[in-house]
């Protein structure tokens, strides 16, 4: 079985891995970040959205073979001393329910935020189209990323 | 012990949620997250047909696979194969087919359970499925549901020797009443409206662990559930285990929408193999798993006819429904319609009202509870009927609501289908949601485009809606013959060092119960909401309740937390009343402390009651240590929100897009705990009404084959398929309860897919358009224009 290292949240997670193994596999199970979920098996929904190299991706979608070498950074990694903008954006904003869609929700903002600092709403809307939310019906998730995007303009973090 | 700050009053605030902590930062505890050394994986084969005999069946294969340990069919599984549970025979002469955990011989759905693998892992056990060899005989499928009632139709069940389940009637004017109604009508709209068959599709997948792994003799099911509690019952009778040895744990659930009110043949699975085995078991569903084996949802033919004098004044409402039971029935798949049996009249002044509805089996995934569970259908059939006498009549749709609502000055108001609505506005709600609409610009804006032939209409949707919430009280429901009752517990307590557990009955799965109930607490124990810790969905420590479900949970448990919470202060007047040497009645009570009329000065916080009822070295004669408190509350009756819903909708004639331009609601849901989450169960609401009528919708083949199997096939709307919404209330107090709450995880679902149609449906309506089906799809719209003569 092939070896591989990932650096997952800051940490160099080795382990020896069947190649089909998808990188949400490796995650949850390998390096134990539970905070990544699985909501399809079509890469429809967008719960496992984490980022690789700083660019969003569906680890539902890619192999853990493939991210060998390189970085992670999950919902558990996001927050250093205090909580990510995104974060708090989230919660103040009551951009979640249930919460299943949120981690991968939140890391897609991370990416469409440091592509696009001053989205419109619609640019939100399409940036996000990848992730389905069935609890929320997305209102507060659009509040969510324009408030993020303020507090980040406003250079906390 | 410092007296606690008087805090403001923490209902009606829209205090952020405890809850999100753990789930913005991944520290959420779904079932799929639990792992327990030594578990088995199991995986499921299902049917790939929609009908068909199963002529052999041989686990053997699957057994030579790496790390398998076990493969069960029907056979193997012997006396465990129980069979789920229906717990409301709507009829003495219902007919109840048995649904066995594993097929039997026959399998009647794709996505029907064949056999079962247990290995390692979820791998392995995913890949021995390929070593189960099955010889299918296909059967001939019935799909379509009038077909299915027709003499010769394919049998779902041969040994009923019929497909209807029952015929349910209800004529509470009499049978004959309609039929005089009509006589003297000068007007009768007679329609049939589809509403089409949903799959609930909450995010987080279905998951159950059953471990026998537990403290001293009991096993441990956790699992993705809207019900741990009645699960629990139920599971005790299918699978013997008795019901004191079973723990039922209901962790962190993504969602659930009536997807998850329901004891499921995995859940069974689980459950009855861990105990047999002594070793965990897991199974965590695919999506593909999800969208043939959870249940379904709505999928009714509905034949509505209205009678009416000329001036709009309702005189009769006849009502003929077929619903689809799927091909078994789950906990409450025949009840679902009758839910909506009461709610055909809205909320509307009618003479007389006749109801039957004919269940039907077909080859199809059970149907059961989702989101409004019945009354999003009877709440689309009158709003869309209102939309189209009113057209009849030439009359505006609004002013035909209005000319036939009950005025607020009518309440308490018994319909005609003998329901007695508690409380409600329905001008105040209009008047605000027609304000924030701008009707009558849009109405003019409208007339423009009708007039100068913009091929992109304008069209105005209204739904004026009602709903019963909090499905009690329990003797209701017994004359119903459902079998559980309604009722909900609290206990309280509170804990030497100061602390609070709040233990509900009411099971969460992103409703924010342990914030809001928090905070109906921390106003009359007076202690601040993060210091009271809500304790819920673990039959273990929270053992009395009635779960999630139908909009119950704060109309029925919130009034068991404000009881609870009363006593609990009472019990802790006494023993202050006690330590302060004065008479109980001496004492007043705010903020969480106790004053001594007249004395200020002399005082006792209620964490210094509870640890002094701790101690126990000085506590009255005739009072017990410990300081808790509970109750349990079977409700009066319902409770019945309401709401103005209006849609407006561009609709390209040429191409058949629709896309909404503004959508306004104002619900009445009485007191709001906590104004963010109301606002957030009407965002969701909304988004799941929007979608019933624009993008989704299950389609099976002649087969049997679910063409919508998933989710890119199936249309779940993403952020950029729906709007913003404007969305306000009013207030007026529910009085069938005092906390003067109704309820709101319906209200958007319910009311919302009638205004939006009725917005299509208005636009189209100068083509010769008088109807289009849902969802209402570019294609589906256009084609309704074409034959409609097309786009002028
Ligand atoms: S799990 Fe759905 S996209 Fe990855
Ligand atoms: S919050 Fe439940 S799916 Fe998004």
């Amino acid at each position: 079985m092939p070896e591989v290292r990932i650096t997952v949240d800051g940490d160099l997670v080795t382990d020896e891995v069947e190649a089909r193994l998808l990188l949400v596999h490796f995650l949850r199970s390998n390096a134990n970040k539970l905070g990544t979920v699985v909501g399809c098996d079509t890469s429809s929904c967008g719960a496992c959205t984490v980022l690789l190299n700083g660019r969003s991706v569906k680890s539902c979608s890619i192999l853990a073979v493939q991210a060998d070498g390189n970085s992670v950074t999950t919902i558990q990694g996001l927050a250093g001393e205090e909580w990510h903008p995104v974060q708090e954006a989230f919660k103040e904003c009551h951009g979640l329910q249930c919460g299943y869609c949120t981690p991968g929700m939140v890391m897609s903002t991370v990416d469409l935020l440091s592509e696009n600092p001053n989205p419109t709403e619609e640019e939100i809307r399409d940036g996000l189209h990848g992730n389905l939310c069935r609890c929320t019906g997305y209102h507060n998730i659009v509040k969510s990323v324009q408030h993020a995007a303020e507090l980040m303009k406003g250079g906390s973090k | 012990m410092t007296a606690v700050a008087d805090n403001p009053a923490a209902v009606g605030r829209p205090i952020r949620r405890k809850e999100d902590t753990r789930l913005l930062t991944g520290r959420t505890q779904w079932t799929d997250n639990i792992e327990i050394p030594g578990m088995f994986h199991m995986a499921i084969l299902r049917s790939p047909m929609g009908h068909a005999k199963i002529k052999s069946l041989d686990v053997s294969g699957a057994l030579k696979y790496p790390g398998v340990h076990h493969a069960y069919g029907a056979e193997e599984l012997g006396a465990l194969n129980g069979s789920i549970p229906c717990v409301w025979a709507v009829t003495d002469d219902m007919v109840a087919p048995d649904f066995p955990v594993l097929a039997k011989g026959e399998v009647r759905h794709v996505g029907d359970c064949v056999a079962v693998v247990l290995a390692d892992s979820a791998y392995e056990a995913a890949d021995a499925l390929e070593g189960i060899v099955v010889e299918y005989e296909p059967l001939p499928a019935v799909i379509n549901m009038e077909d299915a009632l027709k003499p010769g139709s394919p049998l779902v069940h041969s040994d009923k020797g019929t497909n209807k389940c029952y015929t349910y009637v209800m004529q509470p004017q009499g049978d004959g009443a309609y039929a005089a109604s009509a006589a003297q009508a000068d007007v009768v709209v007679k329609r049939r409206f589809i509403n089409q068959r949903l799959i609930p599709s909450f995010m987080e997948p279905r998951a159950a662990l059953a471990s026998p792994m537990g403290i001293s003799d009991e096993l441990t099911l956790w699992t993705s559930t809207q019900i741990p509690h009645v699960l629990r019952v139920l599971l005790t009778l299918v699978t013997g285990i008795p019901e004191n040895k079973l723990r039922v744990i209901a962790p962190d659930v993504g969602g659930g929408f009536g997807g998850k009110l329901q004891c499921y043949r995995e859940e069974v699975l689980v459950t009855a193999l861990a105990n047999k085995l002594g070793r965990p078991v897991k199974w965590t569903e695919t999506r593909s798993e999800d969208m043939v084996a959870t249940h379904h949802g709505r999928d009714q033919i509905q034949d509505i006819e209205i009678a009416a004098t000329k001036d709009g004044k309702l005189l009769g409402l006849k009502v003929e429904l077929i619903a689809n039971m799927g091909a078994y029935l789950q906990i409450i798949t025949p009840g679902i319609p009758l839910l909506g049996m009461f709610m055909y009249p809205g909320i509307y002044k009618i003479d007389s009202y006749d109801f039957t509805c004919h269940g039907v089996f077909t080859n199809t995934t059970p149907t059961d509870a989702y989101r409004g569970a019945g009354r999003p259908e009877s709440t689309y059939a009158i709003e869309r009927i209102m939309d189209e006498l009113a057209d009849e009549l030439g009359m505006d749709p609004m002013e035909l609501r209005k000319k036939n609502w009950i005025k607020h000055e009518q309440f308490p108001f018994t319909t005609v289908a003998g329901l007695t609505y508690d409380s409600g506005n329905y001008e105040a709600a209009t008047d605000k949601a027609m304000g924030l609409f701008g009707y009558e610009a849009l109405r003019k804006e409208q007339e423009e485009r009708r007039k100068s032939g913009n091929p992109v209409q304008l069209g105005i949707g209204i739904s004026t809606f009602t709903e019963m919430c909090g499905l009690a009280p329990s003797r209701t429901l017994g004359a119903l013959k459902y079998v559980a009752g309604g009722w909900e517990h609290c206990t309280i307590r509170v804990l030497p060092t100061g602390k609070v557990e709040l233990v509900t009955g009411t099971s969460p799965h992103g409703q924010g119960h342990e914030t809001a109930w928090s905070q109906i607490a921390s106003d009359i124990i007076g202690v601040p909401v993060e210091d009271i810790e809500v304790i819920h969905g673990d039959t273990r420590t929270s053992p009395y309740g009635m779960d999630t479900y139908g909009s119950r949970s704060l109309a029925v448990g919130g009034q068991a937390i404000m009881r609870a919470s009363e006593k609990l202060v009472e019990r802790a007047r006494v023993i202050a009343a006690h330590q302060l040497e004065v008479s109980a009645s001496d004492l007043e009570y705010s903020g969480g402390v106790f004053r001594v009329k007249g004395d200020p000065s002399k005082e006792q916080s209620i964490q210094g009651v509870a640890f002094e009822a701790f101690t126990a070295h000085n506590l009255p004669d005739d009072v017990e240590p410990t300081l808790q408190a509970e109750s349990t509350v079977d409700p009066q009756d319902f409770s019945y929100p309401h709401g103005t819903h209006l849609c407006a909708i561009e609709v390209d004639t040429q191409t058949g897009k629709s896309k909404i331009r503004s959508y306004v609601c104002v619900d009445d849901i009485g007191v709001q705990i906590n104004p963010m989450i109301v606002e957030g169960q009407v965002h969701g609401g909304l988004a799941q009404g929007i979608a019933q009528a624009m993008y989704e919708g299950a389609v099976y083949d002649s087969d049997g084959q679910l063409l919508t199997a998933s989710f890119v096939d199936y249309l779940i709307p993403s952020a950029a398929d729906l709007p913003s919404f404007t969305t306000d209330s009013t207030i007026t107090p529910s009085t069938s309860n005092p906390l003067g709450v109704k309820g709101v995880g319906e209200a958007g679902a319910i009311a919302s897919t009638p205004a939006v149609i009725n917005a299509i449906v208005d636009a189209l309506r100068p083509l010769g358009v008088n109807d289009v089906p849902m969802p209402a799809s570019p294609m589906a719209v256009w084609r309704t224009i074409q034959a409609a003569g097309g786009a002028k």
